[in-house]
This record gives structure tokens, C-alpha cells and sequence, in this order.
């Protein structure tokens, strides 16, 4: 069972992840179970209930606006695929 | 005297003040032990003996946990070290900083030893979606130790570990400790900081100690909890010692027994040995009370959209280009990002961002996530009233003891299922704690069963008297499985 709006290539796309013929498939039946199984929440009417984007909401969160240290350059590129000049090396983006 | 592998955190603390061996002494006892026993196990994924030896040496053992090894789970970054969340994506990574637990663990004088085995980026319930190795399960070594802090459970089962830390997004330090036999505490959201954890699902996630007695998780959780700059979600609270509410009896204590905790399809003997253990909470001067939380069944199901919808966005920082793994000679951007995602991630991963990403995408983010949101907050409600007549839950941790390796990797929905207990809890916010309350047999071996406790928001001081209280009656804290 699949469900009918859900194209997974399209959606792996947008997520910027390449899949094999086999895993588009494959993710396409399971996740198509998944989504047919949550399916359930329709079944209940929300249309007066508030929704929670967080368990213990907490509001407008400020620290003293002073600096504070950070990472060193070395620290900051020593995990980076690709740098050079004290700087990370990107795809080429522009023409 | 027994083994010093065997020995909980206060005992080995005991020992290190009464001069009968050192810190030292603990951690190359530790070492020797995970040499033994590791390779059957397979919980750890490095170890950096020569550095935690030096701390050893050097310990303050009059600090809180001084000179005590505490083993991390991998998705927790140590200054140093590798910090994979068991994946290919971040091979070879080192952690630049200390994530706020560990600099919390240090200046406490505890020694951060060792990478524990998880699934990857802590998405599973069995730890075989770890990308280096499989976490066998102590009690039987054909079966999964759960998921996914399976290797700081099954560490600390196998006595390889005198506690660890995991994280819980759903259940996953509870679900692991039960199926291990072991004790392990989810905070209250906000309880400790998450500064340093690698993003699962941030209004979710929460740090937390797995351990042998209720008595180790409440010292580690003195020791991790607090208000903390770097994340904003931390709670700024008044500081609090939680082993003042241990050592007590269930005498008077309200505990509910939440009906839709017992369902159909669940393993029978795990069900009749939590009906067992209620009976004892009885017994031992507990009041038990049924209550209702109607809207349990939609909890996996909410899980599932806001816990993927949060993870495909936390998961977009991995596009290879700051760090994590880049895919070889790219045609374009595009291309590196889609290779080096592709080439990065396993399986569930992949399966999750797409799901989050889709429920997130326009035209549908009303029907699932606005709607995923909005019975959370019926299912938060559910437990505000619950814990209007009693003051903490009783239930099973997992419907299932653990099941054997392989027997559930094709159908990530039934696998999904077994966090059915835990999932709420993290919705809500709440604490829980899964403490050992007997053992099923299954062809001819013993596998651990897990009682879970359900506590309100920052309750935790009430919740770890509830949980100690019961095992201390109980038999099952000292029992450990047989010599491998």
C-alpha cells in the first residue's frame, strides 16, 4: 500500500538526498504504511485545541549581550572535507 | 570482595574514600573488564584508556563523582574525541568543544571513557541502525539490547560501564535499560541542558543516566541538571539535591495504573510480570489507582510526524561542507548535496528526513504537522489530569522484552510500536524512569522486564523515592547476567 501523494523522489529532492531505484521503492511501500497509519489522527476533531511546538514553552530567552569565546579558527576548520587558506573550500557555485 | 566492575557508583565511591583502592585502580579494572567482555558485546565504539587514565590519576575523589568513569553515548560531544551518532556521516569527526554534560561531569571530577554504540543519529529501538557495529543484548546475545542508547545499556548491564549517559527522544534511554535489565532516568524537558547533543528532535530530546540502582541515576542527575546560556530551553531552577528522596517506602504514595497501558498484542508474560510488580507497589503500601489517558493510541503516530519533522531540519546542517562526509568529485552543488546526504546516511535516516520533510511540505503541512501539534496537546493534557489524582504512573516500559537481531528491520512500522509506552512521556514532557521488575523466559533464556514510572514535569525528586523505594524491595537491581 502507498499513498497516492506521496512521491518519494520528488520529496528525497527536496530534502537534497540522492536515492537508488531500490530505495525509492523500498521507502516508497514502507513510508506509504506509515503515513496510512497515522492516518488515525484524522479521526479526531482538533479544530478548538491550541497546538504545543514545545513541552515546557519558554518565552523570549535573553543572555547578557556580551561576547564570549568561541571556537578558534584551527578548531572550527579541523573537521571541515575540504580547506585551505584558513578557509573551508566549497562546490563551485556560481559560473 | 567482589569485582570492582561490579560495584554501583556509590560503592565504588565508598571504596575510593575509605583509601581501599583508587581511581586508577577502577578504570584499569574497567578496561580489563571491557577487554574480556566487549568482544561478545560490542556496546563500545573507542576508547581513549591513556587520557582517562591521566584523570584517574589525578582525581579529586571528594567531589561529587570524583574519579568515577562515566561511559557517553555517541551522539555527546567530548572535546577530542570522535562523536559519530554511529554514522558514516561523521567518520573521523572530532569534537571541537565539551558538550554542557561532559563539562558539567568534569568539573563534578567524573572521567568521560568511552564511545557507546547507538542507532544512527539515535533513530531506532534496537541499535542495528548503528552504522559500525551490532549491540548485542547481555542476557542473550542473539537478541537487540533495544534502542537507541543500546550501547550505554547493554555496557552497563554487562558490567563493562559503572553508568553512562544516553539521550531520549521517544524512549530511548528507558526502552534499552529495560530490555538490558538496568536503571535509566528521562528528565523533565529542560531539566538538563542539550548544548552539545546532536539534534534529534529538539522539543524532544532530553540527556539522561542509565545505571544499576535508581540511587546512581539520581547522583548523576544532581551532577547534569541545571540552567545553562547555551540552551535556551534549559530551565532555570532552584538547585536541588535528588537523593534526599531516596531511602523511603511506598507507604501512602498514589500510583496510577493508565488503562490504555495494557494493550492487546503485547507480550503476555511481560504484561503478568508488571501486573506482579504493581501488585507488590500494593503490598508494599502503595495505592493504586486505574486512570484513563484517551489519547494514547495517537501518541506514536504524533511521534512519528513531529519527531521526523524536527529531524529533517536538524539534519540539513550535514551537507558536507563544514564537516561531515563529501561526496568525491561533485558536478555541482546540487550534486554534492545529494551524493554526499545519499553517500552519508543509512536507511532510517533517509527514511525519516523524507517522511519530516513531507509532512512539513506545502499542502500538507496543515493536515499532518499542524494536527500532529495539536493532539500532543491533548496528549499533555491527558497526563495534567492523571496527575490531578495521583502523584506518579505505574506501566510497562516496553510492550516486548527483547527481540532477536534481524527479526524486525524490514518493517520500520512494527518497530516503531515498541516505543508505544515510552513515546508520551517525551510529547509531554514529563520524566520517567525504567527500573527491573522480574524476568520472562523465552527458549530456555531469561530476559529482563521493565517497570516504568511516570513522574509530572520536574518532578523528579518524587519519582526517583517512588522508583528506589520499589527496588529496593525487589530483587531484580542486584541481578546481573551470566559470565560470558
Amino acid at each position: 500500500m502507498s499513498s497516492p501523494n506521496l512521491d518519494v523522489r520528488d520529496v528525497a529532492r527536496l530534502a537534497r538526498i540522492e536515492l537508488t531505484d531500490e530505495e525509492a521503492t523500498t521507502f516508497q511501500s514502507q513510508l506509504g504504511r506509515v503515513l496510512e497509519y497515522v492516518e488515525q489522527l484524522k479521526t479526531l476533531d482538533v479544530s478548538d485545541v491550541e497546538p504545543t511546538a514545545h513541552a515546557n514553552p519558554v518565552f523570549n530567552v535573553l543572555r547578557e549581550d556580551v561576547s564570549r569565546p568561541g571556537l578558534t579558527r584551527e578548531a572550527a576548520l579541523a573537521n571541515a572535507p575540504h580547506s585551505a587558506n584558513n578557509l573551508v573550500v566549497v562546490t563551485k557555485v556560481i559560473e | 570482595m567482589s569485582e570492582l566492575t561490579d560495584l554501583s557508583i556509590s560503592e565504588l565511591q565508598a571504596g575510593f574514600r575509605r583509601g581501599d583502592f583508587t581511581p586508577a585502580d577502577a578504570l584499569r579494572a574497567l578496561e580489563s573488564r571491557i577487554a574480556k567482555v566487549d568482544p561478545s558485546i560490542d556496546a563500545y565504539l573507542s576508547r581513549d584508556f591513556e587520557t582517562a587514565l591521566a584523570a584517574a590519576e589525578n582525581a579529586a575523589i571528594n567531589l561529587p563523582l570524583g574519579g568515577v568513569p562515566i561511559g557517553i553515548k555517541d551522539a555527546i560531544n567530548v572535546l577530542g574525541e570522535s562523536c559519530t551518532c554511529s554514522s558514516k556521516m561523521l567518520a573521523g569527526f572530532k569534537s571541537p568543544y565539551d558538550a554542557t554534560v561532559i563539562a558539567k561531569l568534569r568539573a563534578a571530577g567524573a572521567i568521560p571513557y568511552g564511545r557507546l554504540n547507538m542507532d544512527e543519529f539515535a533513530m531506532g529501538s534496537s541499535t542495528e541502525n548503528s552504522a559500525y557495529k551490532k549491540t548485542r543484548n547481555p542476557w542473550d546475545t542473539s537478541r537487540i539490547p533495544g534502542g537507541s542508547s543500546g550501547g550505554s545499556a547493554a555496557s552497563v548491564a554487562a558490567r563493562e560501564a559503572f553508568a553512562t549517559l544516553g539521550s531520549d527522544t521517544g524512549g530511548s534511554i528507558r526502552q534499552p535499560a529495560a530490555l538490558c535489565g538496568v536503571v535509566g532516568l528521562k528528565p523533565s524537558y529542560g531539566r538538563v541542558s542539550r548544548y552539545g547533543l546532536v539534534a534529534f528532535a529538539s522539543s524532544l530530546d532530553q540527556i539522561g543516566p542509565i545505571a544499576r540502582t535508581t540511587r546512581d541515576c539520581a547522583s548523576l542527575l544532581n551532577v547534569i541538571t541545571g540552567k545553562d546560556s547555551h540552551d535556551s530551553t534549559s530551565l532555570d531552577l532552584p538547585a536541588e539535591d535528588f537523593t534526599t528522596g531516596l531511602g523511603g517506602d511506598l507507604k501512602g504514595v498514589k500510583l496510577g495504573v493508565p488503562k490504555e497501558y495494557f494493550v492487546d498484542g503485547m507480550n503476555p508474560d511481560v504484561r503478568s510480570k508488571v501486573e506482579v510488580a504493581i501488585q507488590h507497589c500494593q503490598e508494599l503500601g502503595a495505592e493504586i489507582i486505574e486512570v484513563s489517558l484517551p489519547h494514547t493510541a495517537y501518541a506514536v503516530g504524533v511521534y512519528y510526524i513531529i519527531a521526523t519533522a524536527e529531524a529533517s531540519a536538524n539534519l540539513a546542517r550535514f551537507d558536507g561542507v563544514r564537516y561531515g562526509h563529501r561526496a568525491k568529485n561533485p558536478r555541482d552543488l546540487l550534486d554534492h548535496y545529494m551524493r554526499s546526504r545519499e553517500e552519508g546516511f543509512g536507511s532510517e535516516v533517509k527514511r525519516r528526513i523524507i517522511l519530516g520533510t513531507y509532512v512539513l511540505s506545502s499542502g500538507y503541512y496543515d493536515a499532518y504537522y499542524l494536527r500532529a501539534q495539536k493532539v500532543r496537546t491533548l496528549i499533555r493534557q491527558d497526563f495534567t489530569n492523571a496527575f490531578e489524582k495521583v502523584d506518579a504512573l505505574i506501566c510497562p516500559t516496553s510492550p516486548d522484552a527483547a527481540f532477536k537481531i534481524g527479526e524486525r528491520v524490514d518493517d520500520p512500522l512494527r518497530m516503531y510500536l515498541a516505543d508505544i509506552f515510552t513515546i508520551a512521556t517525551n510529547l509531554a514532557g514529563i520524566c520517567g524512569i525504567s527500573v527491573p521488575c522480574g524476568f520472562i523466559e523465552e527458549s530456555g533464556t531469561k530476559l529482563p522486564v521493565g517497570l516504568q514510572f511516570l513522574g509530572k514535569a520536574l518532578d523528579e525528586n518524587r519519582l526517583l523515592g517512588i522508583a528506589d523505594a520499589y527496588e529496593r524491595a525487589s530483587e531484580f537491581a542486584n541481578a546481573r547476567p551470566r559470565d560470558l
